[in-house]
């Protein structure tokens, strides 16, 4: 076996490890909770019959070994279960509700490193000056404001003041349904669709909640932007490139900036993975029917398919884009072999 | 001469005035819409015969007539619905209903006397959540079929297996296990014997004012007219939106994009209440408040202790400063607007007389006690200042916060002490309450049968005696009049300090009216709606 196959099936089998050891700890946090599942299929008003029949049906009967050969069968097979909620497959619940998490996260990661990586690269180049200490500033309020804050007061400044955005809600009531689902992204379904007045609908509607996640992850990528980049100006071939009497801008951009990058890809996958699962609080205040929102709703409600389902979704995203950034680490940095 | 700065800039600037443009689209709503703001996580099924929690009941009231509805006013009248009359037989086991002429499902099909009959065999046969409102007269799979019928296309036959009173059959088939479906329909979409109920779960198969659109879990319930209800208001869909967060609710009614806002808090209508453009509607539900004290703990097993906590509340301050306006005093198990409901207060806070009963008791000084309450506001604020009063009289109690569902959990497992909780009524009627707080047959761990009351181990065979008395009595004046004096002995004799009953409130742009509300929500109603 080769070098290349042996790393590729250790970084596999530490994915496998991983995946396992998500799926127990979700599995049992759904079934160690002091709260009877069963309360959220028959409510709590239901006769002792009818709880003994939807117990009997939801296999809670079982020895816990059981539940979770069962369960990890059926996962294994694509089944995550039935949400109790919605009465729907938890992967079919999933496939709707995450397009609407996606959508947003992605426009706001974009939104996010198109300002807050430069940010950061002026902030260091230019570490000391009133400039550096604006960004702090803004990075600071940022990172440290709660992200409901961050969203109310949105609302209450662009929304109820100065009526630049509509209110909470992924369309306008006259669009509502209006666009088929192709691939739940409401931007490109209505392009698909040809129709521009979604279209615009749902980039209106779209505009704050990036805008508010943008903010929040922009915080954080230009603290470490500007923190990476200070260690990068600091180098010996840095002194070198300003020697030989390169412009300061050539420097930066040529020498420093692309080392920093690799680091970045990181920075990046880690913003994006937790813009992907953190935006329930988001998600709840512009009323946004994603996967934050199903997770909030089936946690409320004791409903544990979706729970820990979604959670096992949200866990192999971040291996996932933990993995995409290990495989990029070796495609650009010629150190890593 | 245009610079390369200039051409920046207006580039920069064209899609920001062609976003100001953009968001003029965003007025008011439209006068053929009605746009409802509501918390709808908590909805599993739109299925009229499986259906068992409040927002899913509500909207099958406006998709499904019932035999017959409570009146909103008057919580001793029942009106005709489906059925325009009814009468029993001198023995009391028959009651047969004439169904009135010309009602069409939004199908098109005619609503005969079979589908009534079939609605009500169905629920029996599917067994689930609220089938035991139809099932305690005596009703099983088996026996369904024989003892419901139709007899001809305007007349259905209920048999029971015992003598019943009239009128506690008749409001029990006010619930929503009244509602009659349209048989063809569902039938035509029963999968593996299912009786439709997977397909019903989603859709809808009413005669009443609206039929179901759209149904998006966590997202969007939209309602359009049906077309052969003979509607002929203004309102041609109703769109209920599912907005979690209250303060939301709050901006999009100030702002006019919903018309209808269900979920504010109590300080939120404080103080949307004086804004011009809103007007609140509010009315007491079937819903109250307890604190529950689990008898087999040796603190609380003797009657004067319950006596003595009872009286050591201070319920209109509570009321006063913490619950305002959402909640009313109320002390005993038929809340206010049901029939039978007893609405004297008994009990005001008298901190010496509660002393006397403890001391009675045998604890002068008091003692520590565990109570369990909601973390949901405002039970966490009650919970304090209940820890507050009974501290008064030297019982201290240690307060446990928990999820509403792991505080439920606890409580069915009987391993609570005092717990202070909420119990909603099932259905119009006093034998709604009296049977989960006092009928408690067997009080074993183990028992079949395990209603509230059972969960805090309370058995009391005179009042079990008396509640089935007075669910028996064939006169419903004489009926109701038992079930006023089983309270009054109830409000004592219990381990049930009831305290306060919950008041809904719906605040509304000031051009919408005809909203119904109701002390249950499946009575609750958008068919009357106007927009000016």
């Amino acid at each position: 076996m080769n070098q290349r196959a042996k790393s590729f099936a250790a970084t596999l089998g530490s994915v496998l490890v991983t995946l396992f050891g998500l799926s127990v700890i979700t599995f049992m946090i759904g079934r160690v909770m002091p709260v009877d599942p069963v309360l959220a299929a028959v409510g709590d008003n239901a006769p002792a019959d009818v709880v003994a029949a939807a117990r009997a049906a939801m296999g809670l009967d079982d020895p816990l070994v059981v539940q979770y050969w069962s369960y990890i069968s059926n996962v294994l097979q694509g089944d995550l279960g039935q949400s109790v909620l919605t009465r729907n497959p938890v992967v079919s619940d999933i496939a709707h509700y995450f397009p609407a998490t996606l959508e947003m996260a992605t426009l706001a990661l974009i939104l996010a490193t198109l300002l807050g990586v430069p940010a950061g690269i002026v902030a260091a180049v230019k570490r000391g000056s009133l400039t550096d200490q604006i960004i702090r500033v803004v990075c600071i309020a940022g990172h440290s404001v709660p992200v409901f804050v961050l969203a109310l007061l949105g609302l209450l400044i662009f929304y109820v003041g100065l009526d630049l955005v509509p209110g909470p809600g992924r369309q306008g009531f006259i669009y509502d349904g209006m666009v088929p689902t192709v691939t739940g992204i409401l931007l490109i379904d209505s392009l698909l669709a040809g129709d521009m007045g979604a279209f615009w609908d749902a980039a209106h509607h779209l505009a704050l909640p990036v805008l508010i996640l943008a903010y929040f992850s922009m915080a954080y990528i230009t603290r470490m932007t500007r923190a990476f980049m200070l260690d990068a100006l600091k180098g010996e071939f840095i002194i070198s490139a300003r020697a030989k009497g390169l412009s300061g801008w050539k420097v930066v951009m040529g020498h420093a900036f692309p080392n920093v990058a690799v680091q970045l890809i990181t920075v990046l996958a880690l913003t994006y993975a937790g813009l992907l699962e953190g935006a329930v609080i988001t998600e709840t205040v512009f009323a946004w029917p994603g996967l934050g929102q199903y997770l909030t709703t089936a946690l409320m409600n004791g409903d544990m398919n979706p729970v820990v389902g979604t959670t096992l979704v949200i866990g192999a995203i971040y291996v996932g884009l933990n993995l995409l950034a290990d495989i990029l680490y070796r495609v650009f940095d010629p150190r890593v072999k | 001469m245009i610079t390369r700065r200039k051409f920046l800039a207006t580039a920069a600037a064209v899609p920001a005035v062609s976003y100001l443009s953009l968001a003029q689209a965003y007025a008011d709503t439209p006068k053929s819409l009605l746009v409802v703001a509501q918390q709808l996580d908590n909805m599993t099924t739109l299925d009229p015969h499986v259906s068992f929690e409040a927002v899913g009941s509500e909207i099958i009231g406006n998709m499904y007539q019932q035999l017959v509805k409570p009146n909103t006013e008057d919580p001793d009248v029942v009106d005709p619905d489906v059925a325009e009359s009814w009468e029993a037989s001198e023995d009391n086991k028959t009651f047969t209903f004439k169904i009135r002429d010309g009602i069409t499902f939004s199908s098109g099909n005619e609503l005969t006397a079979e589908d009534a009959a079939w609605s009500l065999r169905r629920t029996v046969k599917l067994n689930k959540s609220p089938a035991f409102i139809i099932t305690q007269f005596g009703f099983t799979p088996e026996n369904v079929d024989e003892l419901i019928q139709a007899t001809d296309p305007r007349t259905l036959v209920i048999k029971t297996v015992e003598p019943t009173s009239i009128g506690f059959l008749i409001y029990c088939l006010s619930a929503n296990i009244g509602c009659v479906a349209d048989k063809q329909t569902v039938m035509a979409n029963e999968v593996d014997g299912d009786m439709g109920s997977a397909w019903l779960d989603k859709n809808s198969a009413g005669s009443a004012t609206f039929m179901l659109d759209t149904w998006r879990p966590s997202d969007v319930v939209v309602m359009t007219v049906n077309p052969n209800a003979g509607y002929d208001g203004p309102i041609e869909r109703v769109m209920l939106r599912h907005i979690v967060d209250p303060s939301s609710q709050m901006l999009m009614l100030t702002k006019g994009d919903i018309d209808i806002a269900r979920d504010l808090t109590a300080e939120q209508l404080q103080s949307i209440a004086s804004n011009d453009s809103v007007k609140l509607l509010r009315k007491q539900q079937a819903s109250i408040m307890q604190l529950s004290m689990n008898v087999s703990h040796e603190k609380l097993s003797d009657p004067k202790v319950w006596e003595a906590v009872k009286w050591a509340i201070d319920y209109d301050g509570i009321k006063r400063n913490i619950l305002g306006d959402t909640y009313e005093v109320h002390q005993s198990f038929v809340p206010n607007g049901l029939p039978g409901a007893l609405n004297d207060t008994i009990f005001t806070q008298d901190i010496e007389k509660a002393k006397a009963l403890l001391a009675e008791a045998g604890y002068p000084d008091g003692f520590e006690i565990e109570m369990d309450h909601y973390s949901a506001q405002p039970y966490p604020d009650i919970a304090q200042a209940l820890q507050a009063n009974l501290a008064e009289i030297g019982i201290k109690a240690k307060l446990i916060s928990g999820e509403n569902r792991q505080v439920l959990t606890k409580m069915r497992a009987r391993q609570h002490q005092m717990i202070l909780s909420a119990w909603g009524t099932d259905y119009f009627d006093p034998n709604a309450n009296a049977d989960p707080y006092i009928i408690n047959k067997d009080n074993s761990d183990d028992a079949a049968s395990k209603p509230f009351v059972w969960r805090s181990h309370f058995q009391d065979e005179e009042l079990i005696a008396l509640a089935e008395d007075a669910r028996d009595e064939s006169d419903p004046e004489v009926r109701i009049q038992k079930y006023l004096d089983l309270q009054k002995k109830f409000v004592h004799a219990s381990p049930f300090a009831i305290m306060f009953q919950k008041t809904a409130t719906v605040a509304m742009r000031t051009n919408v009216d005809g909203v119904i509300l109701a002390p249950l929500p499946n009575n609750n109603s958008y068919e009357e709606v106007t927009k000016a």
